[in-house]
């Protein structure tokens, strides 16, 4: 890709005794749409709010352009953030939230380059009512924050953020507060605009379906620390370990032992697979997506279980499968009655094998489904959470 | 049974009432007395009110007060929204002992207040005295610093709501647009929490007319407040003078509490229609 923009050097952040980023390295191209993805918690938004300038890191560096910006205040940085429930100023109105940033600005008079002056009204209306059309909100100028609806509060904030030229703009779980179908919107709005201003987008989040539509990057953090970078795509077929694994989409994960390369034993069985590089007979986790599991008569199958439960879902049922003890999730368009005995077949191609980690038996196992389910449903939760831990 | 008991209620709150009121009624329309009794009516007339405005010491008296409640009420005013803001930026864990603290002085007798001030000024004018050789009194400017002293705490106690309610993002979002700091107070902070700040500065100039006895215990005997004033006056003769210009405090004090209470209602019907 271009050229390397922002980078994090050896990055902690402590609050009081905990450690909330231990030793981070990354780095941030230009004109890219990163996602920072990770559970409440995991330290994203103190990544971001250390880029912003609005946190200084309790040790190691961070580069702008190679520069070393650590204690450059946030209004000196070529960086604008669009945050949390959008935070526009209650008492301005659109046209004035959006000007704010442009009317703080000074810059050399084109005259008398050793004067510095404001920027001229004619050219904050003019770059205001351009950006208000990029947002697809021209004619809601003079209304106040409190008569637009989410989504239109979010337009207004991303346009009040890019009308000043920012080099990159940070966002902060922008879409947490809007309802499902807004949302989805939302998502390729984001993406349309960041293509049309051509600057990078580093984007926090904790929906992983979010990270996966938008991002050309995504990194995966846990208890601080980074799990894994890389392509949306990557990170879903070749997740590097249990929590990466777990975190994006479904996966039942197993413990398995690598024979050898492209066969993996788990249950005692054999199975063909594509994965190579790992040690004879090396414990491992396995990692099968719920598609990737083919449902068949109960002798032609290579692993026989028993359905606990069923669950429509639209386009699929969800059924939960005990094999041994270990409960699967499959997802099958075919009907299976709760308790009756299936047989499964699953292809080479739909197996990944991930070395142990110490997330490995943490997750993978589907035995309490419903809660897992309820624990992702609930943004909001995970929302005050993530807000008191990093204040705190 | 239950209608008694009404009427029982209603009987208490009326006797209760005609207790509280039925004394400063009195000294009201005593107020407009012709006579120079307390007693008997005489008749309707402004001679006690003309009396008033002619005598220097009550004139000086208010002159002091008033500037005085007007210094310790800005003083106290930005003091307070400032040290409301160091509050909102603490941790809790620190925050809300020191918050107990701020709110003792306001609970604790005025006496109490009133004479440990008057200690510790005079335990520093001798220490000062010792230091320098310079012999400083008790005068305006204790009087002053006690008022300013004792206002504080009110200011800190209805600021500190308003930034609560404030999304603590807007000051980041200020400053991410290309505020420092102090821009971001006067364009961001200010604003919002600017119905705390008056009500606090109202509550802060009510609490300056209003204080006898810290001041009696401050001013030492070159400045005398209005309240100071009157209380001499009473030891020797009650001069219907008295009824005239308690009667003007009174007012003065009412019309105060009535604007504070009735925007605090306000604020408070405009937070719910927000919520609606």
């Amino acid at each position: 890709m271009s050229k390397e923009l922002i980078r994090l050097q050896n990055v902690c952040m402590a609050f009081d005794d905990e450690l909330v980023l231990d030793h981070l390295n990354l780095y941030f191209n230009d004109k890219e749409f990163l996602t920072l993805l990770g559970p409440s918690g995991c330290g994203k938004t103190t990544t971001l709010r250390i880029i912003g300038g609005f946190a200084t890191p309790t040790s190691g560096d961070v580069l702008f352009d190679g520069v070393r910006i650590n204690d450059v205040p946030p209004y000196q940085r070529q960086i604008n953030t669009v945050f949390q429930k959008y935070a526009l100023f209650p008492r301005l109105d659109v046209f004035e939230n959006v000007a704010f940033g442009l009317r703080m600005q000074k810059r050399p008079d084109p005259n008398n380059p050793k004067k510095m002056v404001k920027i001229p009204e004619k050219e904050i209306e003019q770059r205001v009512m351009e950006m208000l059309e990029v947002v697809s909100l021209k004619g809601f100028e003079r209304r106040k924050p409190e008569a637009l609806s989410g989504g239109q509060q979010q337009r207004v904030a991303i346009a009040r953020a890019l009308v000043n030229r920012p080099k990159v703009l940070l966002l902060d779980e922008p879409l947490a507060a809007l309802d499902l179908k807004l949302r989805k919107d939302m998502q390729i709005e984001l993406k349309r605009i960041q293509q049309q201003v051509g600057i990078t987008f580093i984007y926090v989040t904790h929906d992983q379906e979010e990270a996966l539509t938008m991002s050309d990057t995504v990194v995966v953090m846990d208890q601080g620390t980074i799990q894994q970078i890389g392509t949306p795509e990557d990170i879903y077929n070749e997740p590097k370990n249990a929590f990466v694994a777990d975190f994006i989409g479904e996966s039942n994960i197993i413990d398995g032992i690598m024979v050898k390369d492209k066969v993996v034993k788990m249950y005692g069985k054999e199975f063909p697979c594509l994965d190579g590089g790992f040690a004879e007979n090396e414990p491992v986790d396995v990692v099968i997506r719920p598609e990737d599991i083919d449902i068949v008569p109960v002798e032609q199958g290579q692993l026989i279980g028993t359905v606990t439960s069923v669950t429509f879902k639209g386009m699929q049922y969800d059924i939960i499968v005990d094999f041994r003890g270990f409960k699967w999730l499959i997802q099958t368009t075919d009907h299976c009655p709760e308790g009756s005995r299936i047989g499964i077949k699953i292809d080479p191609d739909g197996f990944h094998i991930m070395k142990k980690s110490q997330y490995s038996g943490m997750f993978g196992d589907y035995s309490s489904f419903s809660e897992e389910y309820d624990e992702l449903d609930d943004a909001s939760l995970t929302l005050d959470e993530e807000e008191s831990g990093d204040a705190e | 049974m239950r209608k008694n008991n009404s009427l029982f209620n209603r009987f208490f709150m009326v006797l209760t009432f005609v207790f509280l009121y039925a004394p400063i009624a009195l000294l009201i329309i005593f107020s407009f007395n012709a006579g120079s009794s307390n007693t008997v009516w005489k008749g309707f007339s402004l001679e006690w009110y003309g009396k008033l405005f002619s005598n220097r010491i009550i004139m000086q008296s208010v002159y002091t007060t008033l500037l005085v409640s007007v210094l310790a009420t800005v003083i106290a005013t930005v003091a307070g929204t400032f040290a409301a803001i160091g509050f909102f930026a603490m941790r809790r864990k620190i925050r809300d002992p020191l918050m107990t603290v701020n709110n003792i002085p306001m609970m604790n007798a005025d006496i109490v207040t009133g004479v440990s001030l008057c200690l510790f000024f005079v335990a520093f004018f001798g220490l000062f005295q010792k230091v320098t050789g310079t012999r400083l009194t008790l005068g305006f400017g204790t009087l002053l610093i006690a008022h300013i002293g004792f206002n504080i705490p009110y200011v800190i106690l209805s600021v500190g709501p308003k930034l609560r309610q404030m999304d603590k993002n807007l000051i980041d979002a200020a400053m991410d647009l290309g505020c420092i700091w102090m821009q971001a107070f006067w364009k961001v902070i200010l604003p919002e929490i600017k119905p705390g700040i008056v009500s606090g500065a109202l509550t802060a100039f009510t609490m300056s007319i209003d204080d006898f006895v810290i001041s009696y215990f401050t001013a030492g005997s070159s400045a005398s407040t209005l309240a100071m004033t009157i209380y001499g006056m009473t030891k020797k003769r009650v001069s219907p003078q008295i009824n005239a210009i308690s009667t003007l405090l009174f007012v003065t004090v009412l019309v105060l509490l009535a604007i504070v209470n009735i925007r605090e209602a306000r604020q408070e019907r405009l937070a719910a229609k927000k919520h609606i």
